[in-house]
């Protein structure tokens, strides 16, 4: 009997309603529910619990002990090294990113500490052009897990994206090979890597570091897996199981160790990182 | 390329053209000489200044020789290693040992078909995840005994399907990257065809990574890139040119190490110099990396993959 029900990927609704509004709609039971309760439950619908979407920045608070965030280093930005353009301009698309989600790029990264053990923590944010991977985001993950080898702490990495950006071509390819070989270094220093696989964790970022934690853990509602969705059933032109690439498939198949309800995550966490404290 | 076409009628001309000439009769060799200089100026024309998208249809050619061509005539004694010991034999990634001017190495290679039936074998060049761990299986052997490995890369991406997200293609990547960080011998990538994103960069993290002149290599398909950004499939062209994979752009941009000549009009034209140019360019890489001390090698190797990305640093009171 699977824990949770059989569905298909979790609705993301990247674009919320005004910050002014005290209430908001669920949109899978449907409740009116008030908007601090719904923030202070990590996002998670305390009608129905389901879960909606959880900003880089809410994340870092939900998992993080109060207080304990530290931004890591520089804040970096890209510079459209192949000034691309598409149906619209990359450095358009960036700044408007930037101005509606108040990040440089599409991952957080810093210092913490979750029940009192300090990490270093990078999470990735959807809203930033898909979470995609590029010289910003491979670059803030290699700072990331350097920075935990020289403080000798754990490295935790929250996945929330589509794979390579497009917009900076080969560039974005390469991050993942420069996140490998830094990945390399920290299991050299006995260090230990939780990869956190949210919705979704897909493409390059699967197909590189997310994949190559000493522990893979996922959310309840991940979506997991290398080509899309519509890439697959455009190749094989059939239709595909209700569960496919959901974090259940991704437990079934052996890609995960484990599956973790978003308010369980903290404590989860802790546990993981205390079988490693002191190990070496 | 309708280009392409009267150049080929303009060949079978002349070859025409010589044939009559030498069974006697009329002197045609004035004529002859006419049609070769015109064909020769019309080849330079065409071929000395390719668009992006050209360089992408030669890339793709059918007639361009694959893995095993060139195997064949720039190694010898191939002698193939099948199966990943857990689920099967990928025929896309084929692995072995051969001899590069005598000497061992092992041989990582993405190879298309050229029939519908080997299409079918082949998955259309796709990599499956059993090819992956196969590759990986090979290069543990190479560096157990001190082999070099040499990959060549051709392909449009690894295998979309739902078997492939069942056997973790993703995952098998990942660590296919992991094993190639840290790969205590010396390893040379060269695109030969296409470089399909990450299906092609499992196989391609290497001390020395080279490209065919018309290769491409790339972080999607213009074709994917075209339908995801410009929403419209017919935009592959502009996509293509966007997204800077031809051989001589990315070498300008030092992102990778080398590119290897090819006659004009593409490798297919002239497969015998293609190879030749190929092995001169093998040899001489991993001449060069056979003389770094390993410590040194794998720093190098490190270094190089470390310092890749473009970025600036932000005010910190910038918005």
């Amino acid at each position: 009997m699977s824990l949770f029900k059989e569905r298909q990927y979790l609705r993301v609704h990247v674009d919320r309603e005004p910050d002014d509004s005290l209430w908001m709609k669920c949109k899978s039971c449907g409740e009116l529910v008030f908007k601090r309760r719904v923030r202070e439950n990590s996002n998670v619908c305390p009608s129905c619990g389901e879960y909606f979407f959880q900003t880089s920045q809410e994340r870092l608070e939900s998992i993080l002990d109060p207080g304990s965030y530290e931004p890591l280093g520089d804040r970096l930005s890209t510079d459209d090294p192949l000034s691309f353009v598409d149906s619209r301009p990359y450095h358009e698309r960036v700044a408007e990113a930037q101005a509606k989600t108040g990040l440089d790029d599409a991952i957080l990264v810093g210092r913490g500490a979750i029940e009192g053990r300090p990490v270093v923590i990078g999470v990735m944010d959807f809203r930033f052009i898909g979470g995609s991977m590029g010289s910003v985001v491979g670059e803030q993950i290699c700072r990331a897990m350097e920075s935990a080898i020289a403080d000798r702490r754990g490295f935790i990495l929250v996945s929330s994206s589509g794979g390579a950006r497009i917009q900076e071509g080969l560039l974005s390819l390469l991050q993942m090979a420069k996140t490998v070989v830094v990945r390399r270094r920290l299991a050299v220093a006995g260090l230990p890597f939780v990869s956190v696989m949210t919705y979704p964790t897909s493409g390059g970022v699967q197909a590189s570091i997310a994949s190559l934690g000493d522990i893979v853990i996922a959310e309840r509602g991940a979506m997991i897996g290398f080509a899309g969705r519509r890439v697959i059933e455009q190749t094989i032109a059939e239709e595909l199981p209700a569960h496919f690439q959901t974090e259940s498939f991704a437990l079934e198949h052996g890609q995960i160790d484990r599956i973790v309800r978003r308010e369980d995550l903290r404590s989860e966490l802790a546990l993981a990182l205390g079988f490693f404290v002191g190990a070496r | 390329m309708t280009e392409e076409r009267t150049l080929d009628f303009l060949e079978a001309k002349i070859e025409e053209l010589r044939q009559l000439n030498a069974s006697g009769g009329i002197d045609l060799s004035k004529e002859i000489e006419r049609l070769e200089e015109k064909l020769s100026a019309l080849r330079q024309d065409l071929y000395s200044n390719l668009t992006d998208w050209e360089r992408v249809r030669i890339a793709r050619h059918p007639k361009r020789p694959y893995a095993l061509d060139y195997i064949a005539s720039v190694f010898s004694d191939f002698y193939e290693l099948r199966g990943d010991r857990i689920i099967g034999d990928d025929r896309a990634l084929l692995t072995g040992l051969a001899r590069l001017e005598g000497r061992p190495v092992a041989l990582l290679v993405q190879q298309k078909g050229r029939t519908t039936e080997e299409n079918k074998e082949r998955f259309f060049g796709m990599t499956r995840p059993q090819g992956y761990r196969k590759a990986r299986r090979t290069m543990e052997l190479a560096e157990r005994f001190g082999f070099p490995v040499i990959s060549l890369i051709d392909t449009s991406g690894a295998y979309p399907g739902v078997e492939s997200e069942e056997l973790n293609i993703g995952g098998a990547i990942a660590e296919n990257l992991q094993t190639m960080a840290g790969l205590r011998v010396p390893t040379v990538a060269v695109v030969i065809g296409e470089g399909g994103s990450g299906g092609a960069l499992a196989i391609g993290l290497a001390d020395r990574v080279l490209m065919l002149e018309n290769a491409i290599y790339s972080v999607i398909t213009p074709e994917g890139a075209a339908a995801i950004l410009w929403k419209d499939k017919e935009k592959a062209r502009e996509a293509a040119t966007a997204l800077q994979m031809t051989a001589p752009t990315l070498l300008e941009r030092g992102l990778i190490d080398g590119v290897v000549a090819e006659p004009l009009g593409g490798a297919h034209k002239n497969p015998a110099t293609t190879s030749a140019a190929l092995k001169e360019a093998l040899v001489r890489h991993l001449h060069e990396l056979e003389a770094m001390p390993l410590d040194r090698l794998l720093a190098a190797r490190y270094a190089r993959y470390r310092g890749v990305g473009r970025y600036v640093t932000r005010a910190p009171d910038q918005p």
